[in-house]
């Protein structure tokens, strides 16, 4: 069961070679022996997973099955799961438990994929190493010294680790490739739009978009499958026909314009790094694309630009907190002000109340134009890059991280150093484009991730070009040691 | 542009969230280092740009207004961190 592919759970699930609740409580008995060290669960309910198995495997009986019937998925703490503590890593939902399903949970449900548990993550999804959450940081299952990344951390180490076949997680500014490249395995975010933000719990919503987290493209294929569709309880959800993500991974990929920008190598990326990246581009090559150079001009201005959007949509969307409705309220207050102001200084931690306050600044009377819509107009500007660039290459790769893992605590002080970890990723939230991260080799037994840029609405096109390289390579299928 | 320790107690009140005196200092050191970042985008002229706010420039949808979700009242007001009656409780504001 621990290195099955999800194809491969599903036929054996079909054949009746176990079950559902022996395949989820083979994962649960993995989760229960190696969270401990990995901190990568917020919350584990083996009686209510059992449970979701146990009606997953009266379905496979009945022959009502989908691909994904019967396999266990970790989510991601943000997505709201009726009946189940969703915390978003933080002490202000502590000890909420959410009286709806999300969409992605309501899908995953609804086809009998039973949920694992909830991982942990950078506290409302603000961070790129998982150290901000207030449930503790989650280690990297390559090297326990070393962060994960985020801020799907918690998902990016239970794959990493074989504690579930597959997870959710989120990606705002790069917190699904990034944490796939820092834990060696492979992420996509999705075209903003193609996957329902409903129960989502929201950082910036004009960004915000959930996407798979397995081993292989195939299997994120797969979890795609299931994600996407139109949704009328998203405003921002497309509303255009659902695609087959499974179907095309065997295309050719013979005469593929592979565009290299060239900003991408440039200050600021590890020179093993750079190397690992160039391999890659050559066994690309080997399989029949041609590389071509093109440029991003624009891309050192994404980092600014995020950090004034970003902050500014999330410090509207979290100004919900208040202490009312749902979640923290301080213990004692003289008044209404006084419960807002200490609730909201008790309940968030440093990075989300810092996130809070550039926000609000960005926003406030008179800095509305020098900020906000200055980055807005930036954010055209990156897009049309990448408009630009596709009239010459069919898809755009370059290294998912500027380095590989980071020791814990080294940038946890420097809110600065740690924003650059995101330098790679964050244009294509600006832009709205499809983007993965895939293992592509590994510096000091740290895995390197590969970044795959499509066009929008290429899913397929990208996780096509990702099989091709998976199926003559094997770096996705090296797992860390100690996890047996 | 810059931020000072007055303008961080400014912000910080708009916002709703408590920043005692010694966090002040700590806060203005790195809201400081985020704005030097923010300010690189005044390098680029962007006169003639047209600001986006949808990745994929698309125009909100409307939809009818109607009751489409199940009640869950009672669900949501037992999150409430104080509920009576069916109502939310907060701390008296009109005397």
């Amino acid at each position: 069961m621990l290195n099955l592919s999800l194809k491969e759970l599903s036929q054996a699930l079909e054949k009746k070679q176990f079950t559902s609740v022996e395949l989820t409580q083979f994962f649960l008995n993995r989760v229960k022996r190696l969270n401990p060290s990995l901190n990568a669960f917020i919350t584990v309910d083996e009686a209510k997973s059992l449970a979701m198995a146990e009606k997953s495997d009266q379905l496979i009986q009945s022959g009502e099955k989908a691909i994904l019937t019967g396999i266990p998925i970790a989510q991601k703490d943000i997505f709201c799961s009726e009946g189940w503590k969703t915390t978003c890593g933080s002490k202000m939902l502590e000890n909420f438990i959410s009286p709806y399903d999300s969409t992605v949970i309501h899908k995953f449900n609804n086809i009998g994929a039973v949920n694992l548990g909830k991982t942990n993550m950078d506290e409302f999804a603000m961070g790129s190493s998982n150290e901000t959450s207030y449930f503790g940081p989650v280690k990297n299952p390559w090297n326990l010294d070393c962060v994960p990344g985020g801020s799907s951390g918690g998902s990016a180490a239970a794959v990493a680790a074989r504690l579930a076949p597959a997870a959710t997680g989120t990606d705002t500014g790069g917190s699904i490739r990034q944490p796939a490249s820092l834990c060696g395995f492979t992420g996509l975010k999705p075209t903003y739009g193609l996957v329902s933000r409903y129960g989502m719990i929201a950082f910036a919503s004009s960004l915000d978009q959930a996407g798979p987290m397995a081993i292989s493209a195939e299997d994120c294929a797969l979890m795609l499958d299931v994600m996407t569709g139109h949704d009328e309880k998203d405003s921002t959800s497309l509303n255009r026909k659902k695609e087959n993500y499974s179907n095309f991974l065997d295309n050719k990929i013979d005469g593929l314009r592979i565009g290299i920008p060239k900003e991408f190598f440039e200050d600021g990326l590890n020179s093993d790094v750079q190397k690992v990246i160039e391999e890659a581009l050559k066994q690309y090559e080997k399989l029949g694309a041609k590389i071509v150079d093109i440029s991003l001009p624009n891309n050192h201005l994404a980092i600014p630009a995020y950090y004034v959007i970003a902050p500014a949509e999330a410090s509207s969307n979290l100004s919900r907190y208040d202490g009312v409705r749902y979640g923290y309220r301080t213990k004692e207050y003289d008044d209404l002000m006084d419960m807002y102001f200490k609730t909201r200084q008790e309940g968030f931690g440093d990075e989300v109340k810092r996130r809070i306050l550039i926000g609000t600044y960005v926003l406030s009377a008179g800095y509305f134009d020098a900020y906000y819509l200055k980055a807005q107009k930036i954010r055209r500007l990156i897009s049309n890059d990448f408009k630009v660039a596709y009239e010459k290459c069919d898809v755009i790769m370059g290294p998912s991280a500027p380095s590989v893992a980071f020791k814990s605590g080294e940038k946890q002080e420097d809110p600065l150093a740690m924003y650059m970890q995101d330098i790679f990723t964050i244009s294509t939230n600006l832009a709205g484009l499809p983007a993965m991260s895939i293992p592509a080799g590994f510096i000091n037994d740290l895995p390197v991730g590969l970044q795959l840029i499509g066009n929008h609405f290429e899913e397929t096109k990208i996780l096509n070009t990702a099989h091709i390289y998976q199926k003559n390579t094997d770096w996705h299928l090296n797992a860390p040691k100690g996890i047996d | 542009m810059s931020i000072n320790k007055e303008e961080i107690k400014k912000v910080a009140h708009l916002a709703r969230i408590n920043v005692s005196q010694a966090e002040v200092d700590q806060v203005e050191k790195k809201l400081v280092g985020i704005l030097a970042l923010i300010e690189k985008m005044q390098e680029v002229n962007t006169e003639s740009i047209e600001p986006m706010s949808h990745a994929l420039d698309i125009n909100q949808p409307l939809r009818a207004d109607k009751v489409t979700e199940k009640d869950i009242r009672d669900k949501s007001l037992a999150l409430a961190p104080h509920s009576e009656q069916s109502l939310f409780i907060v701390p008296q504001v009109i005397e």
